[in-house]
């Protein structure tokens, strides 16, 4: 891992009301490569992610050490963080049927992001969009540029999503369950398209998600998370030799082709989880 | 072609809905003006009516026949455009109706137009800022302008921004001294002033219409801000919202270009609805300042029991409500993408 | 399920009273509603005690010291014949309370009955029934009742009358719309394999389901009803004359109005301070029963 893009030391987040933090002590860092968060739903990963673009405004974060290349994400003003934000740094969310806004052109609204960071006049600006829809291998990219979000399928829909998160060359994106809502069938071709995106850009990728097989084919190391620590983190190609119980208990509760056909264990919690991670 | 056929048919039905309402709205008048009363006939020619008369508005109605044919009668008068002649001026009722009803038109919009102004900003803030301060403060406001009765607000103010500072003009649409110089085209004051080019006549009733439109728009800011509040918490928690922020977008721009922009659809419908609610006010805060339009010339007709030219009244608000409902409809499906598509 | 009905019956009312008690208490916490509640309050308690807050008899002229300015004998002035406003307001509290008691009972069965009905049974009756309350809906309230007012002949009752019959439709709307969610209900559909007629299921377990939200509606109407009773009241459609309503003093107050201002301005102040009750009362309660405000708390 050469020079780290993103480096957080002991992140705490609690959101404003509550009387339990959402995330605690987690810690990590990040270089150009594609680091995975599993955990179940709850486990604090989602919030990890909006934690580090500050998209939490009603929380309270804290950490030892929260650096984003040259920019301390802990103390950064709203201002640094609007030209960071989409610029530097974007995420991709779930459901292309809820964040893509409704009432704007697919296109123009790929075309804002460019255009929020990059002085460009609307025609640039339009053949850069064009370009990017290109790139994620829309076919008539003319025609989608024009088109509603409820008039594309959601895979469709995914693709304009990385296409807008990507366009401005970010070093970080952060995919939040890039395609837990997508058809099964889709699913790869977009993950796919990411990879290669991320590949030829050198970005760097956080991979939220619930699904361990993806994360395994599609990350170098992966976090797992349990209740908002992290309880373990180890190299994708390791998965196999966790050492968590938990992590254990994710991986025993997977179906597997050619495996035993007997129930599947269920996955049995145990409080002592709740203590600072294994690292393997 | 299928989209045509699904279009077609919701058209349809949306003018079947209308239809109905439109004759419900009919058999409503008619129970109110020619069933509620002991005596119907003495209650559109008055009490003291010669005999001839009666016996005229007697055969008339019809109400020696069963009840249907005098609906017959009535839905006849009404296709026909006959709503009778009015006890007080003379003059057929849809004259008069026709004749005062730009007075209340312009008075209605300059108050749309203050309560529009006021209740979406204060909605879009409130929404913002929701449970903080400006959201109480903006909703005490609001509930303020809600429970105020419009027509001894309109004293009130009278009272101070006439009577006391002389800050607006007084009752009327204009000044006195102004009443018949301008001619009458359209009758709306403010387009035959324009078009004479006599500014003097239309800064009057610049400053005439001031006071009654501003309190009768604060009075429907309440709902406007309301129902925009609501809007926007729905959309302001939505995830296009994050996009938009994860895009590096402003708040301000999150806000109004986003959240804003999927709410203005709905935001017309609920003015149009807003627009239609105004009359009610208009027939109170109209008699206070002597406004000379539909408001006041219901209250005339009531106060000497006309109630041929009251019910008639009554049905065209019907009609202006309707109407506004189904305007509001069809702004909705113009203007919203996804319905545009289906 | 029997079992459970069996524990709860015995205890049904202090229940209620448990949950009515946490209404009050919620309202409490929150200044505005519990203004809105004072307010009622006073209102309530003015009208029982009239006769006894009252420092003259609302009817009693006295035309030597008539258009007298608040104080000096006269808390809030005296009006055009020498009646002193203060105790005509005290009078006053006791007919917007009439107002408000006669037009609930009228509308609260009526809705309640036209919802139940069109929610149970759906298919024509809802058509009809819901097509009836959208042309009542069609009208601005005050327009309609004008329009009643009219056929009816002007009087405090016929005000009442035509209120109540432009006030029911909002009430139906709702308890239709709370019927459709219990109608196909587990228990409603035993009550009706057990032989339970209809009448005896509406009666018995769709009006107590719907009842907790017709009232609330109720309430939040009632700021609408006292406006609408003080402009009917203003264009002399409402009660006569030497009636204390505080709309028609405004209304007779008018024409003194550029001189002696204390003759509108008390009877509106009463008239805003009542509504506004009711409408903060409105949206605490609004708060109070939302089931997401109540768990964010």
């Amino acid at each position: 891992m050469t020079d780290p893009i993103l480096d957080i030391e002991n992140l705490s987040v609690r959101y404003r009301g509550a009387t339990e933090p959402a995330v605690r002590g987690v810690s990590f860092s990040l270089g150009r490569e594609r680091l995975g968060i599993v955990g179940e739903s709850g486990s604090g990963k989602s919030t990890v992610g909006r934690a580090i673009l500050r998209l939490l405004d009603s929380a309270e974060i804290t950490a030892d050490r929260m650096q984003f290349e040259d920019v301390d994400l802990l103390n950064a003003s709203e201002r640094q963080m609007l030209k960071v934000r989409g610029r530097r740094m974007s995420m991709i969310l779930q459901d292309p049927k809820f964040s893509l806004n409704p009432i704007q052109r697919c296109g123009d609204q790929v075309a804002e992001a460019f255009r929020t960071h990059v002085r460009a006049s609307k025609a640039e600006a339009r053949a850069k969009v064009i370009e990017m829809l290109n790139a994620v291998q829309i076919r008539d990219p003319e025609r989608v540029y024009q088109l509603y979000p409820h008039e594309v399928s959601g895979g469709m829909g995914q693709r304009i999503m990385i296409a807008m998160m990507l366009l401005t060359d970010p070093d970080l994106v952060i995919a939040d369950e890039p395609t837990s809502a997508l058809d099964v069938t889709v699913r790869l071709q977009v993950l796919n398209i990411l990879d290669r995106l991320v590949h030829e850009h050198g970005i760097g990728l956080i991979m939220i998600s619930h699904d361990l097989n993806l994360v395994r084919n599609f990350c170098d190391r992966v976090i797992i998370m349990y209740a908002g620590r992290v309880v373990e983190t180890l190299a994708a190609s390791d998965l196999d030799n966790a050492q968590h119980p938990y992590s254990r208990g994710l991986l025993a509760a997977q179906p597997r082709i050619g495996g035993s056909r007997g129930p599947l264990p269920v996955l049995e919690r145990d409080d002592s989880w709740m203590q600072p991670e294994v690292r393997s | 072609m299928w989209r045509m056929k699904g279009r077609t048919r919701s058209a349809m039905g949306q003018a079947t809905t209308v239809l109905v309402t439109l004759f419900g709205l009919l058999v409503l008048t008619f129970v109110i003006g020619r069933i509620m009363p002991v005596d119907p006939v003495a209650a559109i020619v008055g009490e003291d009516a010669t005999n001839d008369v009666y016996e005229n508005v007697y055969r008339k109605l019809g109400l020696d026949r069963p009840l249907y044919i005098q609906f017959l009668y009535y839905m006849r008068d009404i296709l026909t455009l006959d709503l009778g002649v009015s006890i007080r001026t003379g003059r057929p009722v849809v004259e008069d109706v026709l004749h005062v009803l730009p007075a209340t038109i312009e008075l209605a919009t300059f108050a749309i137009i203050v309560g529009a102004g006021l209740g979406v900003p204060m909605g879009v803030l409130a929404a913002v800022k929701k449970d903080r301060w400006p959201d109480h403060v903006i909703r005490i406001i609001s509930l303020l302008g809600h429970s105020m009765p419009i027509f001894w607000i309109g004293m009130i103010g009278l009272l101070i921004f006439y009577a006391g500072l002389g800050w607006v003009g007084g009752s009327g649409r204009m000044s006195q001294f102004y009443i018949g110089l301008v001619p009458e085209k359209t009758g709306f004051l403010f387009i035959d002033s324009a078009l004479a080019g006599d500014w003097d006549v239309f800064r009057s009733a610049l400053n005439h219409v001031i006071l009654p439109a501003s309190l009768l728009g604060y009075s429907s800011s309440a709902y406007i801000t309301r129902m925009t509040r609501s809007f926007m918490l729905d959309q302001i928690n939505q995830e296009y919202i994050t996009t938009a922020r994860v895009k590096g977008l402003s708040r301000p721009k999150t806000i109004w270009r986003h959240a804003f922009g999927n709410i203005r659809v709905q935001l017309v419908t609920i003015v149009a609805l807003a627009y239609g609610s105004l009359l009610e006010g208009a027939v109170l805060i109209e008699t206070v300042f002597a406004w000379p339009g539909f408001g006041s010339y219901l209250t005339a007709n009531l106060i000497i029991g006309d109630m041929n030219a009251v019910m008639s009244c009554v049905l065209v608000v019907g009609l202006i409500f309707i109407s506004l409902n189904l305007l509001s409809d069809v702004l909705y499906r113009v203007f919203d993408p996804r319905t545009r598509a289906e | 399920m029997t079992l459970a009905t069996d524990t709860t019956r015995p205890r049904r009312m202090p229940q209620s009273l448990i949950a009515a008690r946490n209404i009050v208490g919620f309202l409490l916490r929150s200044p505005t509603s519990a203004f809105g509640l004072f307010v009622l309050a006073v209102l309530i308690l003015t009208a029982i005690f009239a006769p006894l807050l009252a420092t003259h008899d609302p009817f009693l002229q006295d035309l030597q010291n008539p258009l007298q300015p608040p104080g000096d004998g006269h808390l809030f002035g005296t009006d055009e014949l020498g009646r002193d406003i203060y105790s005509r307001l005290v009078y006053g509290s006791r007919i917007s309370l009439m107002i408000i008691f006669l037009v609930s009972i009228v509308v609260g069965p009526i809705g309640l009955f036209v919802g139940a009905i069109s929610g149970y049974f759906g298919g024509w009756w809802d058509t009809i029934l819901m097509r009836v309350t959208d042309i009542f809906l069609s009208f601005p309230s005050l327009i309609l009742s004008l329009a009643f007012v009219a056929a009816l002949g002007p009087s405090l009752n016929n005000a009442i009358i035509a209120i109540s019959l432009t006030a029911w439709p909002p009430i139906a709307r709702l308890a239709r719309a709370e019927t459709l969610t219990f109608r196909s209900a587990d228990y409603i559909s035993a009550a009706r394999l057990q032989g339970a007629s209809s009448a005896r299921i509406i009666w018995k377990s769709i009006v107590p389901m719907c009842l907790p939200s017709v009232l609330i509606r109720l309430t939040l109407n009632m700021a609408t009803v006292i406006l609408t009773a003080a402009g009917l009241g203003f264009l002399g459609l409402g009660a006569k004359p030497p009636t204390p309503e505080w709309g028609a003093m405004i209304a007779t107050g008018r024409r003194y109005m550029i001189d002696h201002w204390w003759l509108v301005t008390f009877p509106g102040l009463a008239i805003l301070s009542v509504s506004l009750a009711f409408n903060l009362l409105g949206d605490g309660l609004r708060d109070a029963l939302d089931p997401k405000q109540m768990n964010k708390r």
